[in-house]
């Protein structure tokens, strides 16, 4: 699943992001496999969303949201 | 300086320097460079501060150039980098620092915020950190001060590059002369560099793989490191999420986002008006004093009625450019202004706007000035771009004398009713404003191609105190920029509208002189004044605008208004008041009395009918008119090609609009 289906407080671990133009840039952010990433809130009409990644908080489009590849735990 | 954005960079720089520093843009761009001095020991230590990034390969052209910039440096120009990190997100900081340490400039880690980082339940080794890394590691509070003289000292101890290599680069292409000074990271990095400027699609590419692959092999050193000294309690709440609890709520989150646009609104529009009014009063009696002080000369007009108000004219934008951008400034120092990106950034997008654009939108409706200046904090360049275009059409303080002017004639027949439709008129105009702003922005989004796709993926830092240092040290930047720049070219024009309103072709203001020389009623001076405006350039040029303004219902009076209010848009009515001899422009009823009675040339029927009104407040609702916010247009765009797109499509726009109703209604 990607990360854009996770409900809010659920959590998973990072599989792989998506080979896509922002790919590097999401890897940087900590978007690797190992770490983790929880869904903490969204905003109105549902875009963006903001997780918890290995400890800071990340604000993701949904489009962006759903090129990372998570495992739930 | 280099570090991740949100690390205390900006804390550190301006404990580190004070006053001593100076903001200015790498050549030829908008990208802000701090440069800045501070003395160690007798030592004077010149530091420089560019924007933060996450990761030393570029994302953008603002990084690239970023980048170029710290790479042009010769080895011996950079003494020492100083790295600042954030020990609450040590993994992540950490990669940016690993790039930077295998350039192999001499460096020296400052850890900050590690209150921050106990609080979320994290403790470091520093000294196992230190020892892991191979540098040398400064503890310090940046926001308390903390730990600085100690830093100070290590910055003036360290000269040389540790040993250790964080990435082994291979595929170093050998078109970069191997500087010998230089190690391979560093020319790795060129070769991208390189490939991106010659838009290599191929070599980006395959370039693009290999960082992917160098960014997962560094955090995994990364991680090994950070688990060898970090101790980490688990689910320890800290005080972000719990006001983020608050502020992210989908109920509450909204009604404290509007409560904050609701405060800036009336900041920027009641509480500045105090000093702005004493401003004006000030420039107003110096202005007095010396035409009473100087015998009557061109020259002394031209001081007294030229430049110290064109100069007042300036510095009476100062108070709402300080309230907005010490507001600003609360709102990104604490850290809310990325959950209000957070929350906009839907509903934005769809206008090829930005989150951050909220606050210059809403400043917009007091004055364009300072809100296009604080566009300066969206780093989209393309949505920044659409901010500035649209601003000026939310309808600003000025607008309003004007507005309130032609409601009151609009409504002169209608007597004293219960219901008194003038506030419902003027929100209307204000909705106008803002339609207009939304459709233009998404014009403009459709429009405007941009290298590259825009995307979200915004860190939201903890909540902070804002800084009173930071914040003192930003507005004065601003304040002062605002001045010395778009201030000299918005003196220049009031003094060019000043001479044609005070000066005509001929001998014409002599002859009006003695055509009253032996007039004695009461209104000689406004007479005098309205026939000199007539015969002045300014007059001169509404009569020869006239036709076409004519299918919008106005005549050369009016056209001669539309000149004037070119200096500020509220000086449409004072123009109109000398026009029409009426001696006090204040006197709303009188005036609108006068012009309501006035007759067309050609058919006698009323000048100022229906049609006409509604046609002007259309023109001002849409047209560009200030030729301050042009200036600022220019100052903050770095191009004359915007500031001219802003005048033809408003302009035009306009045009178009106020010919429409014109003629429909009449």
């Amino acid at each position: 699943m990607n990360a854009a289906e996770l409900k809010k407080g659920e959590r998973a671990k990072i599989n792989h992001v998506e080979f896509n133009e922002l790919q590097n840039k999401l890897i940087e952010m900590g978007c690797f496999e190992g770490n983790e990433i929880e869904m903490l809130y969204v905003a109105p009409l549902g875009d963006p969303i903001a997780f918890d990644i290995n400890g800071y908080i990340l604000g993701l489009r949904k489009e962006e949201a759903r090129l990372i590849q998570v495992i739930k735990i | 300086m280099i570090g991740n954005p949100n690390s205390g960079k900006t804390t550190l720089f301006n404990a580190l320097t004070g006053l001593n520093q100076k903001i200015s843009n790498l050549p030829g761009t908008t990208i802000e460079k701090k440069t800045g001095h501070f003395v160690i020991d007798y030592h004077v230590v010149q530091i420089t501060d560019l924007p933060g990034t996450y990761s030393i390969h570029p994302k953008g052209e603002d990084e690239l150039i970023s980048i170029e910039y710290l790479l042009n440096f010769k080895k011996h120009e950079i003494d020492v980098i100083l790295f600042v990190a954030d020990a609450s997100n040590l993994s992540r900081n950490l990669l940016l620092y690993t790039q930077v340490a295998d350039l192999g400039f001499p460096t020296v880690l400052a850890l900050n915020m590690i209150d921050s980082a106990e609080r979320k339940g994290i403790t470091l080794n520093v000294e196992n950190l230190s020892k892991e890394l191979g540098v040398i590691v400064c503890p310090i509070n940046a926001r308390e001060e903390k730990g600085l003289e100690k830093l100070k000292d290590t910055l003036l101890k360290v000269d040389s590059a540790h040993q250790t290599t964080f990435f082994e680069s291979s595929n170093i292409e050998s078109y970069t002369i191997r500087h010998q000074q230089h190690n391979d990271y560093y020319h790795y990095l060129k070769s991208h560099l390189h490939h991106i400027r010659q838009q290599d699609q191929e070599k980006i590419d395959s370039n693009s793989r290999d960082i992917s692959a160098e960014t997962i092999a560094r955090y995994k050193k990364i991680d090994k490191i950070v688990e060898s000294v970090q101790v980490k309690n688990t689910r320890a709440k800290n005080l972000t999420q719990r006001i983020d609890r608050i502020l992210l709520h989908p109920i509450y989150g909204f009604l404290t986002f509007f409560t904050t646009l609701f405060i800036i609104f009336q900041f920027i529009f009641k509480v500045a008006e105090y000093p702005m009014i004493w401003i004006e009063t000030i420039f107003s009696t110096i202005s007095e004093n010396i035409k009473q002080a100087l015998p009557d000369s061109m020259l002394s007009s031209l001081l007294a009625d030229g430049i110290i108000p064109g100069i007042g004219g300036v510095l009476v934008f100062l108070p709402q450019i300080v309230l907005l951008f010490t507001m600003l400034a609360v709102l990104e120092d604490s850290g809310y202004m990325t959950r209000v990106s957070f929350i906009t950034d839907r509903l934005m997008r769809k206008f090829g706007l930005n989150g951050k654009s909220v606050v210059p939108l809403i400043g917009g409706m007091a004055c364009a000035i300072p809100s296009i200046m604080a566009t300066r904090n969206i780093e989209n360049k393309k949505d920044r771009l659409i901010t500035i275009l649209v601003t000026p059409l939310m309808s600003c303080s000025a607008r309003l004398p004007v507005y309130t002017l032609l409601v009151s004639l609009l409504l002169i027949d209608k007597g004293d009713s219960w219901f008194d439709p003038r506030g419902l008129i003027l929100l209307g105009m204000y909705l106008l404003g803002f339609i207009a702003a939304l459709l233009f922005a998404f014009i403009f989004k459709l429009i405007l191609k941009q290298k590259h796709k825009s995307f979200f993926v915004l860190e939201l830092p903890d909540y902070r105190k804002p800084r009173l240092k930071n914040i003192i040290l930003t507005v004065k930047d601003k304040a002062s920029d605002f001045v010395f720049n778009a201030g000299k070219i918005i003196l220049m024009v009031s003094v060019v509208l000043w001479f044609m309103a005070s000066y005509g072709p001929g001998n014409r203001f002599e002859d009006i002189e003695m055509k009253y020389s032996k007039y004695t009623g009461a209104d000689r001076e406004t007479k005098i004044q309205s026939e000199k405006l007539e015969a002045s350039y300014a007059g001169v040029l509404g009569k020869t605008i006239e036709p076409a303004i004519k299918p919008l219902g106005y005549d050369w009076k009016i056209g001669i208004a539309l000149i004037t209010s070119l200096a500020a848009r509220e000086v449409f009515v004072g123009t109109i008041a000398t026009i029409y001899s009426v001696g006090d422009a204040d006197d709303e009823k009188s005036l609108s009395q006068v012009l309501s009675e006035q007759k067309r040339m050609d058919t006698g029927k009323p000048l100022y009918s229906y049609a006409t009104i509604l046609s002007l407040l259309v023109f001002y609702a849409f047209a560009m008119q200030c030729f301050s916010t042009l200036a600022v247009t220019y100052r903050e765009t770095k191009s004359m090609k915007w500031p001219v797109v802003q005048v033809t499509y408003m302009t035009g726009f306009a045009y178009l609009a106020s010919l429409i109703v014109y003629q429909t209604l009449s």
